[in-house]
């Protein structure tokens, strides 16, 4: 087993992780964790693939890591800053009862 | 024996030339601020009234004394001022006014008459509501009629004309809540309005003729030698100059104002008016604008004429005036209403005017119209007062022994009717009257119209005594008796009576004076005058026939005081030609059934097309564009609304379709995105395999 390959089965597993617990989860904070868990399991893609691809000595693959990590930060605060908007308006943080946009 | 002094073309305008204009004016201007004024004010109505029409008396006269001192030495004044109306390319319409021995004569004529009515009047309407209105009407027709007299031109003259016309009007419906009144008004205006639409279709004749409408302008004039040559020069048909034509077109005119058969039907029904409209307008003064007028066009109507000869144009006015005279004057022996034996007999008169112009010329006819207006203006106010003192009756069979209720009435109308009559030598309506049986004796054409017109006296003095004896003669067969009439009503009576009778002596044959003003001549003072061929025997056959008329009516009427119930004394002698008369030969039956009846059927005629035929292509269009509006309401909601409604209708189902996937639930929208991950995964990995 390459190193490569010990990466990319953490990565799957912990973007699987992430994806169960955001699909199963109700709570709107531990769904945006399960997001933030799949995205930073594709940053150990990116990060693997640019340490065992064949330009290592480039900053490529850092880079992407670095932009998709500061994304995902954006991400998180207006997930959370909508979250605790919807918190202070409907007292709840379960989904289920914030379907109040269906068509 | 006398010199003729030719008219001098055109004199510089003399200041009181210049201001002539002043005479119609004034009484214009004040009948404006008449009609502003309120119904109330009665007293400054009548003073303005008096008070303008005193002003255009003494520009009068002071206009004919400028006149009078030229013709003493030795010239005959003719002062035209002119002014551009209307300038269309290079033809001019000019208006003006002109002063000569005939509008001088006539302007003293109608402003003092007008005077001396409008001051009757002030007695005579008193008690109208009306008061205010009846003075602004009076001033507006003063105005107007001083506007006929002075007009240099056959425009400005028409405008007059048609104002005097429109006055007319007014003043016969003064009373218009009577119906009659009301009727007779409106047959005065259409009636005279046939006449004055040949005299319009005469004057536009002329201007295309000559390309003036100006009377007399420096030879440049219509009626001056050049335009006259022009103008016969020209034929217009059975045997007729341009000249000859025109002058009938304005005859035609002048008959339907001056009341000549067949346009006289409207005369005696405009006795509905006023008594004093019906003296100022209806006897002295607008019935004789026609005779003016015809004075006035003297030399179109006369142009063409051999030496001694006449024109056809001349000649239909003698026929249409002898025939008038007659023809009236019969009618006026079997009426009994007082105002309608004047009306009757002013168109009689009217007649003897006309004649007299066709045979005599100017002066002849114009002789006899001032003296004429003054009797007859006389006469009306003399009837007017008989039936104030009588409380309204008009019926002089309801009448009788006034004599001595009324002497001063009695007195002044016996002048009137004696001048009327023509009784000799102290009664103007002698000398002028004489003047026309003189002018007919030696017409040329024929001597029917002489006849005629002794006939006409003899019959003039009949009617006269018998209205007289009805009224004045015999004992009271009315209601309350009757009272004399206020100073102010009998003062003008005195002067018209003075006037009746003195005036005469400025037309005898002694002494020629009227005729030598009007024609430009010397006058002289001889009594060979009268020693010219078989006028003494003239002046005799007509005093004969004079006192024949006068004994007749004595002998039937004298002193007979019949009921009122009772036949008259010439009905139990013929009674069909009596009914004939009374009925006024039924001309008015006979335009019943033929003008009006006509005019009636067109009429119906007019209203049947009106409704059916263009009615029926009106209804026809708007049914056509009902059927379009029809078709294009189904395009509309069939067509275009269905694309359109149709439209809407999937995109608001595509709609909801899609909206269902909204669920609003954040799971579900995570577990699609999840399984399309899961699905592109498996794509990417199958399709890198293959």
């Amino acid at each position: 087993m390459t190193p490569l390959t010990s990466y990319l089965l953490v990565a799957a597993l912990l973007f699987s992780i992430g994806l169960a617990g955001a699909l199963t989860r109700r709570n709107a904070i531990l769904v945006l964790i399960g997001i933030e868990l799949m995205l930073n399991a594709a940053n150990l893609n990116l990060i693997a693939f640019w340490r065992y691809g064949p330009h290592p000595e480039l900053l490529t693959g850092m880079m992407f890591a670095i932009f998709s990590i500061a994304v995902a930060a954006a991400e998180a605060a207006v997930g959370l800053g909508l979250v605790i908007q919807i918190h202070r308006h409907a007292k709840t943080t379960d989904l289920d009862q914030m379907n109040r946009m269906k068509g | 024996m006398q010199e003729t002094i030719s008219f001098t073309p055109q004199l510089a305008a003399s200041p009181i030339a210049e201001i002539l204009w002043l005479i119609p004016a004034v009484p214009m201007v004040a009948a404006g601020i008449a009609a502003l004024l309120m119904q109330a004010k009665r007293k400054t109505s009548a003073t303005l009234a008096i008070g303008s029409i005193s002003v255009s008396l003494l520009l009068s006269l002071m206009a004919f004394a400028h006149v009078l001192a030229g013709w003493l030495h030795g010239q005959a004044v003719r002062e035209t001022v002119s002014f551009t109306w209307i300038q269309v390319g290079s033809a001019n319409i000019d208006l003006g006014w002109v002063l000569d021995p005939l509008s001088a004569v006539m302007l003293a004529m109608v402003s003092f008459v007008g005077l001396l009515i409008f001051i009757y009047s002030v007695g005579y309407i008193k008690h109208d509501e009306s008061f205010t209105r009846f003075f602004c009407f009076m001033s507006l027709f003063a105005g107007a009629m001083l506007g006929v007299v002075i007009s240099n031109s056959i425009l400005l003259l028409f405008m007059c004309w048609e104002l005097v016309g429109l006055t007319s009007y007014l003043l016969i419906g003064f009373w218009y809540q009577r119906p009659a009144a009301a009727a007779a008004a409106k047959k005065a205006f259409l009636t005279t309005r046939i006449g004055d639409v040949f005299f319009l279709l005469g004057m536009v004749w002329l201007f295309a003729q000559t390309g003036t409408l100006v009377f007399y302008q420096s030879g440049g004039g219509a009626l001056e030698p050049a335009a006259l040559a022009v103008l016969l020069s020209q034929h217009a048909g059975l045997g007729l100059t341009a000249a000859g034509a025109i002058g009938l077109l304005i005859f035609a005119g002048a008959a339907g104002k001056s009341g000549q058969f067949p346009l006289h039907v409207w005369l005696p029904d405009a006795m509905e008016g006023p008594t004093p409209v019906s003296a100022l307008i209806h006897a002295a003064t607008m019935v004789a604008a026609g005779v003016y007028l015809i004075a006035r066009v003297y030399p179109l109507m006369a142009a063409g004429a051999l030496a001694g000869g006449t024109t056809t144009a001349l000649t239909v006015v003698t026929w249409v005036g002898a025939f008038t005279a007659v023809f009236a004057a019969l009618i006026a022996v079997a009426q009994n209403d007082i105002k309608r034996i004047l009306a009757y007999s002013t168109v009689s008169q009217l007649g003897y005017m006309m004649a007299g112009l066709g045979m005599g010329g100017v002066a002849v006819g114009m002789f006899h119209l001032i003296t004429h207006a003054f009797f007859k203006a006389l006469l009306f106010l003399g009837a007017g007062s008989v039936i104030h003192g009588c409380q309204g009756e008009q019926d002089v069979r309801r009448m009788g022994g006034l004599k001595s209720d009324m002497p001063l009435t009695f007195l002044t109308y016996a002048i009137g009717m004696l001048a009327l009559c023509g009784f000799p030598l102290i009664f103007s309506g002698f000398w002028s009257k004489d003047g026309i049986l003189e002018a007919a004796q030696h017409w040329s054409v024929a001597k029917t119209p002489f006849y005629m017109l002794v006939f006409g006296a003899l019959l003039t003095a009949f009617y006269m005594t018998r209205q007289v004896v009805y009224v004045f003669g015999g004992h009271w067969r009315g209601g309350k008796p009757a009272h004399e009439s206020p100073a102010v009503m009998l003062v003008p009576l005195g002067i018209l009576a003075f006037f009746a009778m003195v005036l005469g002596f400025i037309g005898t044959p002694a002494w020629p004076w009227f005729s030598a003003f009007i024609d430009g001549r010397v006058a002289g003072f001889a009594w060979r005058g009268f020693m010219e061929s078989g006028l003494l025997m003239l002046m005799g056959a007509s005093t004969l026939v004079v006192f024949l008329g006068l004994g007749l009516g004595w002998k039937l009427y004298g002193d007979r005081s019949p009921k009122p119930s009772e036949p008259d004394a010439l009905e139990r002698m013929i009674p069909p030609v009596w009914a004939a008369l009374r009925d006024k030969l039924y001309v008015d039956e006979l335009y019943g059934v033929t003008v009006i009846a006509f005019y009636g059927w067109w009429a119906r005629v007019a209203d049947w097309l009106d409704r059916q035929v263009w009615g029926g292509v009106v209804a026809g269009v708007a049914w056509g564009f009902g059927l379009g509006a029809q078709l294009n309401r189904f395009l509309d909601t069939n067509v275009v609304d269905g694309v359109f409604d149709k439209g809407c209708d999937e995109l608001s189902v595509g709609g909801g379709l899609l909206a269902r996937m909204q669920t609003g639930r954040v799971q579900t929208y995570l577990r699609i995105l999840a399984l399309a991950v899961v699905v592109l995964a498996a794509i990417l990995f199958w399709s890198s395999r293959a």
